[in-house]
């Protein structure tokens, strides 16, 4: 038998930042799968236009900030943030609109205040909360679930769609668009139906949340799960956001269930799953101690329901991911764990 | 009065070296609230103007004369004098713009450079110096206040000098320009957080003029590498 002479510290551990970027893009692909499944190829064609992008901003402010260029492009740093904000924008949004936010994520959010690690704010919701408040229209031409439409859309034509607005046969973006669940939900519930009707009235909405979108979640859900698994991140943010999210919609759906969703269709639908495994978890961006990261993630489900239900949008997650950002140090503060050997206060 | 100021030194201070927007960060509320398009930045800032020109001038007239004690009521008194006089002149000859820019004509009485430029440099300076050390602060401002409307103006609704008959009247109508046909429209610049970047944008293009002319020539080396923490053999 022989015995190991070395001890602990020399241990290799193949776990460095480019390794970790990529295990999140790993992660990404099942759900990339259904997305693809359910409603074409646009989202392909999104996020390599958003990682080009990317890569290109990437390299430009490198060289602007004299900092070493090959180093940092190849860290995977960018083309996370350009997939994540490639996945959280509509498939078949036009071309201009992907190269802005990402251009806007990449230079404004990310170097301008100091690159990878010095990101108050996380870039891809930076690049996402600006085009939505800047391009309402565009960002809400949301993608149909395509067992609901009645046109085939082919690869060719997602493209001519993304690039030129239009597709070969003269059918416009309008065609192949629908509300989503949750502003399909939000409108009803404004015309004064109850959520049960509004659930039967629509072939939208599926079993849990929407057709197709409950599935893309589910696989969301389980590049998450196996993130968490890989040590990737931690279970403290998806645990605050989720559940969170679950407990204030229960109560509400507990007091009144004809005015407010249930909690399996809050959790189900837009990007609650999304956000908690793969935006909110960015260690940049988050607190760093365990307690802090729940409540951390505690606030963002709160909020996103919160604007969900009685706020202007169908969807907030974006807005309470950010405002959580701007309180993460202050948690970080209040919530040190006690040194060992140092008193309770 | 003191010989060693030269009125080149205060015109290049007031300009661009101690410029009250990108360099005392002063009166900003007005400067991000009103700069959504060049005539409304354009009608700001000559009412500032007139109105630091003004109090800089009664105020270095009456340096002697007020005690230090109540100095900073009565420099109150003689802004708020102005601008209410500028406010209704405003109101009779330029009634449209007088509406569009609202509350931040009367709010000029609390714009911190104009009291900061009264007690900072008119309360120990003659008449003529002060003179020109308004001018040059109110053109500074009144600078920055267009060049930001103009940038936000262009790249929010893809125009310039938009409803420039509010200041000219019926000749104001051929100066509106149309950058980019058929444009969309980018919100973000017309909103409350275009101003702030815009502004920083501003700061930074000053900042790397000024730093480049300080270090010609001289180039500091920056050198990163990547290190992994977590594996830490030799």
């Amino acid at each position: 038998m022989e015995f190991k002479i070395k001890s602990s510290p020399q241990t290799h551990l193949d776990n460095n930042l480019t390794q970790l970027m990529m295990r999140i893009l790993y992660a990404l692909i099942p759900a990339l799968v259904a997305y693809v499944w359910f409603f074409g190829w646009g989202i392909v064609i999104n996020i390599l236009l958003a990682v080009v992008t990317a890569l290109s901003c990437e390299a430009l402010m490198l060289k602007l900030r004299q900092r070493p260029v090959k180093l940092f492009l190849t860290d995977g740093s960018a083309v996370v943030t350009a997939t994540l904000l490639a996945m959280a924008l509509p498939p078949l949004a036009p071309w201009w609109l992907t190269v802005l936010g990402v251009a806007f994520a990449i230079i404004v959010a990310k170097h301008l205040y100091g690159g990878l690690g010095f990101n108050p704010f996380n870039p891809a919701m930076v690049g996402y909360v600006m085009l939505l408040i800047s391009f309402p229209l565009e960002m809400t031409g949301w993608s149909a679930p395509l067992s609901l439409v009645d046109y085939k859309l082919a690869f060719m034509d997602s493209i001519s769609m993304i690039f030129t607005g239009q597709i070969a046969s003269g059918l416009q973006l309008d065609a192949l668009t629908m509300a989503t669940p949750l502003d399909m939900l939000k409108a009803e519930l404004r015309l004064e139906h109850t959520v049960a009707e509004s659930l039967s009235s629509h072939p939208v909405f599926g079993l849990m949340g929407g057709v197709g979108w409950e599935w893309v979640n589910l696989t969301i859900l389980a590049g998450g799960v196996w993130l968490i698994y890989k040590k990737v991140i931690t279970w403290h943010v998806p645990v605050g956001v989720l559940g969170s999210l679950f407990i204030i919609a229960a109560v509400f759906y507990g007091i009144d269930s004809e005015h407010y969703a249930s909690p399996l269709f809050h959790i189900m639908s837009g990007a609650a799953i999304f956000a908690a495994f793969f935006i909110a978890t960015d260690p940049v961006t988050a607190p760093t101690t365990a307690l802090g990261r729940v409540i951390f993630g505690a606030g963002i489900g709160i909020l996103a329901y919160i604007i969900r239900t009685w706020g202007g949008y169908p969807e907030g997650i974006a807005f309470a991911v950010l405002l959580m950002n701007m309180v993460a140090p202050t948690i970080d503060h209040y919530y040190q764990p006690r040194v060992f050997g140092h008193r309770k206060k | 009065m003191n010989n060693s100021m030269s009125y080149r030194k205060i015109t290049r201070d007031g300009l661009w070296n101690n410029n009250i927007a990108l360099v005392q960060l002063l009166g900003l509320c007005p400067l991000l609230a009103v700069t959504s398009t060049a005539i409304n930045g354009l009608g700001l800032g000559l009412a500032t103007l007139l109105t630091l020109v003004i109090s800089n001038v009664v105020v270095s007239l009456i340096r002697n004369q007020v005690h230090p004690e109540v100095r900073i009521p009565v420099f109150i008194l003689v802004i708020a004098s102005a601008v209410t006089a500028i406010e209704l002149a405003m109101s009779a000859f330029f009634y449209d713009l007088f509406k569009v820019l609202g509350i931040f004509i009367p709010l000029i009485v609390t714009n911190c450079a104009i009291l900061g430029r009264a007690e900072a440099f008119a309360s120990k300076n003659g008449v003529a110096l002060s003179f020109v050390d308004a001018m040059s602060m109110g053109l500074g401002f009144l600078a920055i206040l267009v060049v930001l409307g103009s940038a936000r103006e262009i790249l929010g609704q893809g125009t310039l000098f938009d409803q420039a008959h509010l200041m000219f009247g019926g000749v104001g109508q051929w100066m509106t320009l149309t950058i980019i046909d058929d444009y969309r429209g980018f919100l973000l610049a017309i909103l409350p957080p275009g101003a702030f970047i815009g502004l920083g944008l501003l700061i930074a293009i000053k900042n790397y003029f000024d730093s480049r002319k300080k270090c010609k020539g001289i180039k500091v080396p920056i050198e990163l590498r990547q290190v992994n923490v977590s594996s830490s053999s030799a």
